[in-house]
């Protein structure tokens, strides 16, 4: 069953998502990203996960967001005068979305899908029963994921850094253009 | 006639709700009050004393404290200022920015435990508006997203006074966020609940009968993390490098007027109380009043002067909001007082000073939390 809520956030949130590759200007754009990725973040408290939508605004709006930001602010992008594009890839974009789309309404529309989900039990969601599985059943891969992102942190801050190698010192305020 | 219970728990819940948000916003008015008049006693001036009502409080022998001014005056002339849009600005993310500042700040309160529990014909209802479980996330994801009024706001003036104040305010309240979301981690590990009304009720009763279990006295860290990160947040004096007004004019607000103007002022005022609600519910027990129970008043020595339960949850909305009003008027003070920092030390500060040592109190925490026994 679609719930009022539900239908309201999705569509917003399938709207936005159009948005943000409609529009020209890439601050526009960010800000249906942001309403996007707010929209999904509801529609997961509105299915009783309160604390992974929490944790969807926390991460995604609330910080990957604004480094969009800072790269769109550090790149200067300006609004794109013209559409860019061959044909050709216009064409195989084209074909690609439809495709997607008929295996995504090929999958969703087999009617059996709907019974194979049983009702939440109580408490569904909530941080008490996501925390413990977290931490005991699925330690090894939460660890993991945690190494990777460290790695991922060190490596964009060595390569951020350019140590001056030896012999030759750059001057502090060279700047690499990107 | 009788209602469903599904309507009056909406009314009741709406009822909250707007009571809080009315606190809220006079609350932030008289704090320009505060401001103007308790800025004017520290710098020994006299302060906001033009405005006033056919002189009615000099005929009363009063001295004019300034409230026609501040309170009346003030928000009359923004109002109805000429609303200015620079040339060559987005004039919908222009019009947008003052709002996406002030709407985060607002929503946040939706959470604040005001009261305990009041008990009406049966009826228990919680004196908080949005019983939310995972409340301390809320309060993280809505201080998240708080940023982009102040950086798209300033990025659409098309001004670069605003851009660069709007790249400060950014680079700033990302940086002390995550001191901010440590200070609180610290806390609910030691409470053991993302719940904040259960993070007051952990608060109440003493230690060796006269020292209040509160937050402060468990997480002293945490508390001046969450202070100091909190100023940040607000942006002001010694944090207002992104409206230096020697450097960027106004910074990110240069181009707004009117009333939009006034909804960035207000966002201002709006997060101090914030930070205040917030500090008093992790460290200062929040609407806990020594030795005062759902009961009545356990007197020290022994013994109890059994008081109403309506009058007992009266009376913790009260303390609530008097800490509040005192944590708001140390803020004040605080920005009279010191000076604005370098950018530099403003960045060494969060992420070589705060930042490591909230790592260090939570990993700290956890030992202690581990050692007594509180994580199962």
């Amino acid at each position: 069953m679609v719930s009022a809520v539900a239908a309201f956030f999705g569509g917003l949130a399938i709207i936005s998502a159009l948005g943000v590759i409609v529009q020209r200007n890439p601050v526009h754009s960010l800000l249906s990203l942001i309403v996007t990725l707010i929209s999904i973040a509801a529609l997961f408290i509105a299915e009783d996960a309160t604390v992974v939508g929490l944790l969807q605004i926390i991460v995604y709006a609330g910080a990957i967001m604004v480094l969009f930001l800072f790269v769109i602010w550090l790149l200067n992008l300006q609004a794109e005068a013209q559409l860019s594009g061959h044909l050709a890839l216009k064409l195989g974009g084209s074909i690609a979305a439809s495709a997607f789309a008929a295996e995504m309404y090929a999958i969703l529309a087999r009617p059996h899908l709907l019974s194979q989900f049983t009702a939440e039990p109580p408490g569904f969601g909530s941080i008490d029963s996501l925390a413990p599985k977290l931490f005991t059943d699925y330690l090894v891969a939460f660890e993991a994921a945690s190494i990777l992102l460290l790695v991922a942190v060190v490596g964009a801050v060595a390569m951020a850094r350019r140590l001056p190698s030896a012999g030759e010192r750059k001057p502090s305020g060279e700047e690499q253009a990107s | 006639m009788s209602w469903p219970a599904v309507t009056i728990d909406l009314v009741i819940g709406a009822a909250k709700a707007i009571v809080v948000l009315l606190l809220v916003l006079n609350l932030s008015a008289v704090l320009l009050w505060f401001e103007r008049k308790g800025s004017a006693l520290i710098q020994d001036r006299i302060g906001a004393n033009r405005a006033s009502i056919t002189g009615f409080g000099a005929k009363m022998g009063l001295p004019n404290m300034g409230f026609i001014n501040t309170l009346v005056a003030d928000p009359v002339k923004l109002f109805t200022k000429e609303d200015f849009v620079p040339e060559g600005a987005d004039r919908m993310v222009h019009a947008l920015g003052p709002f996406l500042a002030l709407f985060p700040v607002l929503i946040t309160f939706a959470v604040a435990p005001i009261g305990d529990q009041i008990t009406i014909a049966g009826h228990t209802y919680s004196l908080q508006p949005a019983e939310l479980n995972a409340a301390a996330l809320y309060v993280l994801a809505t201080i998240g997203i708080g940023v982009y009024g102040v950086a798209l706001g300033g990025w659409a003036s098309n001004n670069r006074w605003a851009l660069l104040g709007a790249i400060r305010a950014t680079a700033q309240m990302i940086s002390y966020e995550l001191a901010m979301g440590l200070a609180i981690v610290a806390v609910i590990m030691t409470f053991g609940t993302l719940n904040l009304q259960d993070i007051v009720r952990a608060q109440g009763g003493m230690w060796l009968g006269f020292i209040p279990r509160w937050g402060i006295f468990m997480q002293p860290i945490a508390f001046v993390l969450l202070f100091t990160a909190g100023m940040a947040e607000s942006k002001r004096v010694p944090f207002d490098l992104p409206e230096g007004e020697s450097e960027l004019i106004a910074g990110y607000f240069v181009e707004y007027s009117g009333g939009k103007q006034a909804a960035f002022m207000l966002t201002d005022f709006a997060e101090i109380v914030l930070v205040s609600v917030l500090i008093t519910t992790f460290f200062f027990g929040g609407w806990q009043i020594p030795w005062l129970y759902r009961d009545g008043f356990h007197l020290p020595g022994g013994g109890l002067i059994p008081v109403n339960q309506i009058i007992v949850a009266i009376a913790g909305v009260v303390a609530f909001w008097v800490k509040v009003v005192i944590l708001c008027w140390i803020q004040i003070l605080v920005r009279w007082t010191l000076p604005r920092f370098r950018y530099d030390q403003l960045m060494r500060l969060g992420w070589k000073g705060l930042v490591p040592v909230g790592l260090l109190n939570v990993l700290i925490t956890a030992f202690v939390v581990v050692a007594a026994g509180g994580a199962s």
